[in-house]
């Protein structure tokens, strides 16, 4: 009778017990609502996006009106395949990417390591301040920096003039841009590769020593499959965050990459929207081989 | 159970040759101001399964990882088979390491894990197959070489880790808690499975070195054992002079249920069963009060404390007891009788130097 009473005057948290009685009883109804928000912005904001990039990609513009025309067309990709010119950025843009991932690294994981495993709880703290502390400023502020230390007269050279070396002539090469992207995306490959060392227990180590496996061995094929995630973790990082790049390029180094033949394309004078969508799956596409090739490698096996 | 192993144990620890296999002189480790080893001396014999007993932070955990060589004692000297092995590192050692989480390598397969040892010695392909194949099936696990360590049960795993030392034949096994993860039932298998896998495995002459805090573990499977103390060797003997003749109050305490009294200057221990307990006033016997009853199933053990001053623990099987007749019996007037030759003298505390 009480109970009733107390039910029958409080009518909102009645229904918010039976809904969590449901919610308890159906547990993927649960996971529906958790996951509806997070799901329904990515499909509407960046899947959809993506679905109207690659459709558009397949239309063209009328030459002399500069409309756009809703026919189907491999026009844009025959342009991209057979002229030299797109040919030539598109690799180029690859192969810095894979040289900017492999000298990340190779940079990145003696560092990670000194963090994760050999230094001290305060050091480890000073490193993770000085791996984020560049994060927190303006990434073209730290471009401008990196100009005005590759320029001419710039510090770098000023310092090897005093210290009586060869000066430098890297401003504006692709030498200034490696340089430049590593520099800028280093703690996207330190920061997984040092999460992947953290986790190694000791133990496995142990265990590997114990077994007879000097420090190089145990290394080779303990420590490195391990950290094998992390690694690859962030060379994703690298590699697409210079394959989609157009800023650095544009302020350090002289050549194009993919992502100016786009912005021209999208904001400057040709404004062929059509010919923008069709460039740009081709890092789309890259990425996507190169998360096939990496698991086919088993580097997510270790996860 | 227990009392049935333990006379074949020691029929076991006399016929074994008394080469020694390890032997620690004075070895001390600090770590900072905490010394965790403190000048320990011990031999232990070629072939013997020998445990390093004592509670949480006594010591023998680190001196396991010294006699593998994952720590380097701050003075003392570690001898392997008559060599000073104390600057060596783990690899460059004929001992082997069962650890406490296993440390399986979650890359590799069970036979990757089981031949890891082997394979970095450049053992042939087809040796080390054969000899993985082998050691599989002495721990009764042949069918999952080709799974990962993460698709396997606990006791699995620990099988697992027990082959991936033994395979190697070391001259010393080091098991390092091994059955800790596991659960009472599991734990009392592999208990008589290890004993089972050490007398197989005996015709190669390895060296058991078993660290437990589990008093009844170490009874059980123990030839000898080393009782800790806080960096200290309390205790060394066989697990009959260790219950039966603790040397210490501590020992007393940590094998067995503590039972020291103060009689006439003098102090002695008397083990819970070796105690009667009367009911009838005439009876012989220091007279006392039931102050606690504990019914265990099997027994029970009923806390006394006696008139004269002190308390003791006594034990008596539920031969025609029921669990109300005992827990009834709380409060009741007993007298207490122990056989001179059942008590033994006690060292004071900390009166060994």
């Amino acid at each position: 009778m009480n109970a009733t009473a107390v039910r029958a005057e409080r009518p909102l948290g009645n229904a918010r017990r039976r809904l969590s009685a449901a919610l308890w009883r159906r547990p993927w109804l649960r996971a529906v609502a958790l996951l509806l928000p997070p799901l329904g912005w990515m499909i509407v904001f960046y899947l959809a996006a993506l679905a109207v990039l690659f459709v558009s990609a397949f239309w063209s513009i009328d030459s002399f009106t500069g409309k756009l025309t809703h026919t189907w067309t491999w026009a844009n990709f025959h342009t991209i395949f057979s002229d030299p010119t797109y040919r030539q950025i598109a690799w180029r843009t690859i192969w810095m990417a894979s040289a900017v991932t492999l000298t990340d690294a190779i940079v990145a994981f003696p560092f990670a390591y000194f963090m994760a495993r050999i230094a001290g709880p305060r050091q480890r703290t000073l490193l993770f301040v000085l791996v984020l502390l560049p994060l927190w400023s303006s990434y073209l502020a730290r471009i401008y920096a990196w100009r005005l230390i590759l320029n001419h007269d710039g510090a770098l050279n000023w310092t090897l003039g005093k210290l009586g070396l060869p000066t430098q002539g890297w401003a504006f090469t692709n030498t200034a841009m490696w340089i430049v992207f590593s520099y800028i995306w280093l703690p996207f490959m330190i920061l997984p590769i040092y999460a992947a060392l953290e986790r190694i227990p000791d133990s496995y180590i142990e265990a590997s020593r114990d077994l007879g496996a000097r420090n190089w061995t145990t290394f080779r094929r303990v420590i490195v499959p391990l950290a094998l995630p992390g690694i690859v973790a962030g060379s994703i990082f690298t590699f697409s965050l210079t394959l989609g790049d157009y800023i650095t390029p544009s302020l350090v180094g002289n050549v194009d990459f993919i992502g100016n033949v786009i912005y021209r394309n999208v904001l400057g004078l040709t404004n062929n929207l059509p010919f923008a969508a069709a460039y740009a799956t081709i890092p789309l596409l890259v990425m996507g081989l190169y998360l096939v090739v990496a698991k086919r490698l088993g580097a997510f096996d270790a996860l | 159970m227990t009392t049935q192993t333990l006379p074949e144990a020691q029929a076991a620890s006399a016929t074994i040759s008394p080469a020694v296999d390890v032997r620690l002189l004075g070895v001390r480790k600090a770590y900072g101001d905490v010394v965790a080893v403190d000048g320990v001396d011990l031999e232990i014999e070629a072939g013997e399964f020998f445990t390093l007993l004592g509670p949480s932070g006594s010591g023998k955990t680190t001196t396991l990882r010294l006699i593998a060589g994952f720590e380097r004692p701050d003075s003392g000297r570690i001898e392997l088979s008559g060599v000073d092995v104390t600057g060596r590192a783990p690899y460059e050692r004929d001992v082997n390491t069962v650890f406490q989480d296993y440390a399986l390598f979650p890359h590799m397969t069970v036979a990757d894990n089981v031949a890891y040892g082997l394979r970095v010695k450049g053992v042939p392909r087809a040796e080390r197959r054969r000899r993985v194949e082998q050691i599989l099936q002495v721990a009764r696990l042949p069918n999952v070489a080709d799974r990962k360590p993460i698709q396997l049960s606990g006791g699995q795993r620990q099988r697992i880790a027990l082959a991936r030392a033994l395979v190697n034949a070391p001259k010393v096994l080091l098991l390092d808690e091994p059955l800790g993860a596991l659960d009472l039932k599991l734990r009392q298998e592999m208990q008589i499975e290890l004993k089972r896998i050490q007398r197989e495995v005996s015709e190669v002459g390895i060296t058991f070195v078993y660290v437990t805090h589990d008093q009844e573990e170490a009874l059980t499977m123990s030839d000898r054992l080393a009782v800790f103390n806080e960096g200290r060797i309390e205790q060394l003997g066989t697990p009959a002079e260790v219950y039966e003749h603790p040397a210490t109050e501590f020992v007393a305490g940590f094998v067995g249920i503590s039972n020291v009294l103060e009689r006439d200057g003098r102090r002695f221990t008397v083990r819970p069963e070796k105690v009667q307990m009367h009911f009838g006033a005439n009876d012989g016997g220091e007279p006392g009060r039931i102050r606690d009853v504990v019914y265990v199933g099997m027994f029970t053990r009923y806390v006394v404390e006696l008139d004269s001053g002190g308390e003791l623990t006594v034990v008596r099987q539920n031969l025609e007891t029921s669990s109300a007749d005992a827990l009834e019996s709380r409060g009741r007037r007993v007298r207490l009788e122990w056989r001179p030759e059942h008590t033994f003298d006690m060292e004071r505390p900390g009166g060994h130097e």
